[in-house]
């Protein structure tokens, strides 16, 4: 029997998935079953709703271990004072145990942050609640950057309206 | 509280009204990862912490006069396996929630906006919209947010954003995807040569069977991979420009197929449409790539008087456990897969 993947090599691996007693039956060859390995054993779930559908602790194991490794023995002590979680259970889990988790390993988290994102500073929403004065310096930088394409753009009334837009949240942030 | 006496499982509603670019594009969604302050994130959580955060949750949203009568709430441990599968075939839950005894979900009636609760994060507010209306999901998501936060504390952090369970979902908490029907360059070979561009944009594509594999039905499945240092609509417009690329990529290959191809492939959808209008027996994978050939048909003008709507309500209402809840009486995979024939065989008629 052939790969059904490649239909070149001879299939050796052969997967039987039952779900709610529906079978489906794949006949691979090692190296194509190795492509697909990481789906198989999350299991079929459609075509994924799963954000975390491959193994989300493998991936990030891949991205802490250089951290991990260089601060040996500082983050084997640090715990997080709220849940208890210890920096080792977050290298191996890939998942912090609560809020607090961030502030307790902020020593650790700017290299990993770099590593899977690229940057290490949020720019996106801010709630308006619990979001304090990052929401008015941000609402302040948007509004900067409207004043600088109204005078381009010569609309100088709308410039003088933005400008005192700006004026009073200056104010309203030195007050709270 | 059973599923049956509030979901109609007849058909799937938000479908129906087509979308922008639905010929390629069968659905957007996106979704917001929110944790609450001064609470363990889920998989630390105490049984009667985890219920709290369910009822808190749902009472927000109760507060509000138009959703409260919009929407329903599930708990896991309250439905049966089979209608769990079913809610994951539907894009409703995940397969982690679903295996949650402490999650939930509360779906509105449209099926476009559901809230996961416990699983990863304390929420996953998820907006799915027909064709590509990222920019519309956003908007959704960000009323329903805002709805969410001015009772719930929220965690966020001045510099780092929302706060996440794991660091990859940190900062905006938010993923937005789109998934595709490709037929035509799965049949060319392009999709390798293009996704592998994707990638390197920051963007992740999973088939049916996660990354890498063939996408079974040729959907895939696009969304963003980085959540942090950029803005919701940054990422949004960046998901979008890369599906508008893709969609014109499509329609371009559809286009040029001639002679041979063009024949073979006609010859192709026509035979798939025989067997759906036709067949005794329909397996529920056999299903996916005979309503992607027929979808195919249909938006090519090679089959007419047949609604896309119908085909892309059919990807998803064939799937294994969406036709065991149908069905109710079938117990073997034989009366399983008559069923299914049957069901869209009356589908197509109509």
């Amino acid at each position: 029997m052939l790969c059904e993947e490649c239909q070149m090599r001879p299939a050796t691996v052969h997967i039987t998935k039952i779900v709610n007693n529906e079978k489906t039956q794949m006949h691979l060859c090692e190296e194509c079953a190795k492509k697909k390995h990481i789906s198989f054993s999350t299991g079929l779930s459609g075509f994924g709703f799963d954000d975390t559908g491959f193994s989300v602790a493998k991936l990030l194991s891949s991205f802490f271990e250089p951290a991990s490794q260089s601060t040996m023995g500082i983050s084997d002590e640090l715990k997080c004072d709220r849940c208890g979680l210890t920096f080792q259970a977050f290298s191996d889990t890939g998942r912090f145990g609560c809020s607090q988790c961030y502030n307790t390993f902020r020593g650790q988290m700017d290299p990993m942050l770099r590593r899977i994102h690229g940057k290490t500073f949020h720019v996106g929403k801010v709630p308006k609640r619990t979001g304090g004065q990052l929401r008015i310096r941000q609402e302040i930088n948007r509004l900067k950057r409207e004043l600088q394409e109204a005078i381009n753009a010569e609309e100088y009334e709308r410039a003088a309206v933005i400008r005192d837009k700006i004026k009073e949240l200056e104010q309203n942030k030195h007050n709270s | 509280m059973g599923i049956e006496s509030i979901m109609d499982t007849s058909r799937i509603k938000w479908i129906n009204s087509p979308g922008p670019d639905s010929d390629i594009v069968i659905s957007s969604r996106v979704r917001f990862a929110r944790n609450l302050k001064n609470v363990p994130f889920p998989h630390l959580l105490s049984d009667s912490e985890a219920k709290k955060i369910v009822s808190d949750v749902y009472l927000t949203l109760k507060e509000n006069p138009v959703l409260s009568r919009q929407i329903e709430l599930y708990n896991m441990s309250e439905l049966t396996p089979v209608q769990k599968t079913m809610l994951s075939e539907m894009h409703l839950i995940s397969m982690d929630l679903s295996n949650s005894e402490k999650g939930a979900v509360i779906v509105n009636q449209d099926e476009t906006i559901n809230i996961m609760i416990n699983e990863e994060d304390h929420l996953r507010i998820q907006v799915m919209l027909p064709g590509l209306q990222l920019d519309e999901a956003l908007k959704e998501i960000d009323r329903i947010d805002d709805l969410l936060e001015e009772k719930l504390d929220f965690a966020f952090d001045e510099k780092i954003g929302y706060l996440t369970a794991c660091p990859t979902n940190v900062g905006t908490g938010m993923r937005a995807s789109v998934m595709m029907h490709l037929p035509a360059l799965t049949m060319m070979d392009k999709t390798g040569q293009i996704f592998s561009t994707i990638s390197q944009l920051g963007l992740v594509v999973r088939g049916i069977y996660g990354e890498g594999s063939q996408a079974k039905g040729n959907l895939y499945q696009i969304s963003n991979q980085i959540t942090l240092g950029k803005s919701e609509e940054d990422i949004i417009q960046n998901v979008v420009s890369v599906a508008r690329q893709i969609i014109m990529s499509e329609r371009k290959t559809r286009q040029n197929l001639s002679g041979e191809a063009r024949l073979r492939l006609e010859d192709k959808i026509l035979r798939s449409y025989g067997i759906l209008t036709n067949a005794k027996l329909v397996s529920s994978q056999e299903a996916l790539s005979y309503i992607s050939d027929v979808r195919l048909g249909v938006d090519m003008g090679i089959i007419k008087d047949l609604s896309p709507s119908v085909l892309n309500e059919l990807f998803i209402m064939t799937g294994p456990a969406y036709i065991q809840e149908m069905s109710k009486n079938a117990t073997t995979p034989m009366e399983r897969d008559l069923y299914r024939a049957n069901f869209i065989r009356e589908k197509m008629q109509r």
